[in-house]
């Protein structure tokens, strides 16, 4: 099934562009799309300078399975520097340095030997956002990253993402929260189930897509 | 103790049970190992399922007077790798389809034993397992199918925990997901098989669920789990045989009571110390 048509969008380095839509718009796919686990069924992704395939850091939406898997915050967060490891079975000191880093930047230093299942959702979330950082210096795909999360906790990993953007990693956020997509990004592409948009976050407000969107939020 | 030494000195004057003991252990390592990762990702009905078709090849193995290894290896190994496409095929409920395919070769399986008047088949050893039906060749079977999965844990065990806890996040940043997992299916496909005859092809996917679940309950780390089930494991097998010998009973069932045993004492100690 072709979710939707003739859609282009760019991303520059440093952006930070969020990803709005209805469900079964197709965002999903596009995300799958983006990190070739999925095939486009026309077109291309391409991608610039410098930046390779696996060199995306992803924060996908939590797997049941998860929730009670017995794995210490530094296992998992170590995890994400296996793209850059090859076939070398070992960790070096670099990528252990690097993950005890990206646990600090996150403030999650002090989680290091806890358990993954015993942790509060918010701290879930910040130890694979770690573990996506591990993975690039240069761009994050978070999906849905606040599902499921209390007002405060979602506010705080607000914060925390757009630390990480400032710090000159480029985010692409998919997000149910219209208002925090306006909020925080530069530029917006929005996915109804025919149409879409894509332009900065000044030029989203000014369109149809805007009030659209606001109409079939407040519609839940 | 002293018991336990005469025991451990008679199994060793008996090559019957040198070759068991040996197998044994083996087996039981690659299982809890294996067992980790498959549990973790909810696949321990594959063990399951596996054991059944196993247990039907080797009938109709039996009944045609054929080798029962060269018959059983791969029929396993197939039906590991269509379970394991069942499993990650969201259409098809791959539960049910473990569930149909076990009892489906259960079914023929029994068939095929009951028809052949003639063939001298023990039915009860098959089902239950027997420690007299380890043969040399399971030895060498066991030798090299331990080495290929100790070598795959130890150098390999970054990527198994990436792909075991989150396999999306594994392929995304460019781990062959698919290439670990199908290799972790068969190897289970092939410590079932040798397995199978001295557990039992009923209690063999014991092996694989126990140790992993036994540790997951005391235990916090992807590191210590594994580790912790491999010991368990081999400790529950060796307790299982003295047993066996000592009391008589089958070997397998001897086992898996201690295994559930143990399951129980690492519970109430997780318990315990969640509320300390």
């Amino acid at each position: 099934m072709t979710v939707i048509e003739n859609m282009s969008f760019e991303v520059a380095d440093g952006d930070y562009l969020c990803i709005v839509g209805e469900n079964g718009s197709g965002k999903s796919t596009l995300v799958k799309a983006l990190l070739s686990l999925k095939k486009a069924e026309k077109g291309s992704i391409e991608f610039g300078e410098g930046l390779k395939k696996n060199e995306i850091g992803y924060l996908p939406q939590q797997t049941m399975a998860q929730k009670d898997f017995p794995a210490s915050v530094y296992e998992v967060v170590l995890s994400g520097c296996l793209n850059s490891r090859g076939i070398r079975p070992f960790y070096s000191a670099k990528e252990r340095k690097k993950a005890l880093e990206t646990m600090e930047l996150l403030g999650i230093t002090d989680l290091k030997n806890r358990s993954y299942r015993d942790l509060s959702g918010g701290q879930q979330q910040r130890v694979l956002l770690s573990r996506a950082l591990c993975a690039t210096k240069k761009l994050i795909l978070l999906d849905e990253p606040v599902a499921g999360l209390d007002p405060i906790v979602t506010a705080e990993l607000y914060d925390l993402i757009e630390k990480i953007n400032k710090s000159g990693v480029t985010v692409i956020m998919v997000t149910h929260d219209l208002s925090a997509a306006v909020k925080c990004s530069r530029h917006i592409l929005c996915m109804t189930e025919n149409e879409w948009f894509f332009g900065s976050r000044e030029e989203f407000l000014k369109s149809k897509f805007s009030d659209f969107m606001r109409g079939s939020e407040a519609g839940d | 103790m002293k018991r336990v030494i005469e025991v451990f000195s008679e199994i060793f004057s008996s090559p019957i049970l040198v070759r068991a003991l040996v197998v044994g252990i083996l087996v039981s390592l690659c299982a809890a190992l294996l067992g980790v990762s498959l549990v973790l990702k909810r696949f321990s009905m594959i063990g399951d399922g596996l054991s059944h078709v196993g247990f039907g090849a080797l009938a109709i193995a039996a009944v045609m007077n054929l080798a029962p290894m060269a018959v059983a290896i791969p029929v396993v190994l197939i039906a590991a790798f269509l379970l394991l496409r069942l499993s990650n095929n969201g259409k098809i409920k791959g539960d049910a389809a473990i569930a149909m395919i076990s009892t489906g070769a259960l079914g023929i399986g029994v068939m095929a034993v009951s028809m052949s008047k003639g063939a001298n088949i023990d039915l009860n050893s098959y089902l239950f397992g027997s420690i007299m039906s380890v043969n040399s060749e399971d030895v060498v079977i066991s030798v090299i199918l331990a080495v290929i999965v100790l070598f795959m844990f130890v150098f390999f065990y970054t990527k198994i925990f990436a792909i075991t806890f989150d396999e999306s996040f594994a392929k995304a940043t460019g781990t062959a997901a698919n290439i670990y997992n199908m290799l972790i299916a068969l190897l289970t496909a092939m410590t079932i098989v040798i397995g199978m005859r001295l557990m039992g092809s009923m209690l063999i996917s014991s092996l694989i669920i126990f140790p992993a679940l036994s540790s997951m309950r005391v235990f916090k780390s992807f590191k210590s789990v594994t580790i912790c089930s491999g010991i368990i494991s081999i400790l529950t097998f060796l307790a299982g045989m003295v047993i066996s010998y000592v009391a008589e009973t089958p070997c397998g069932a001897s086992i898996v009571c201690v295994n559930t045993l143990t399951f129980l004492i690492f519970f109430i100690v997780g318990k315990i110390r969640k509320t300390a």
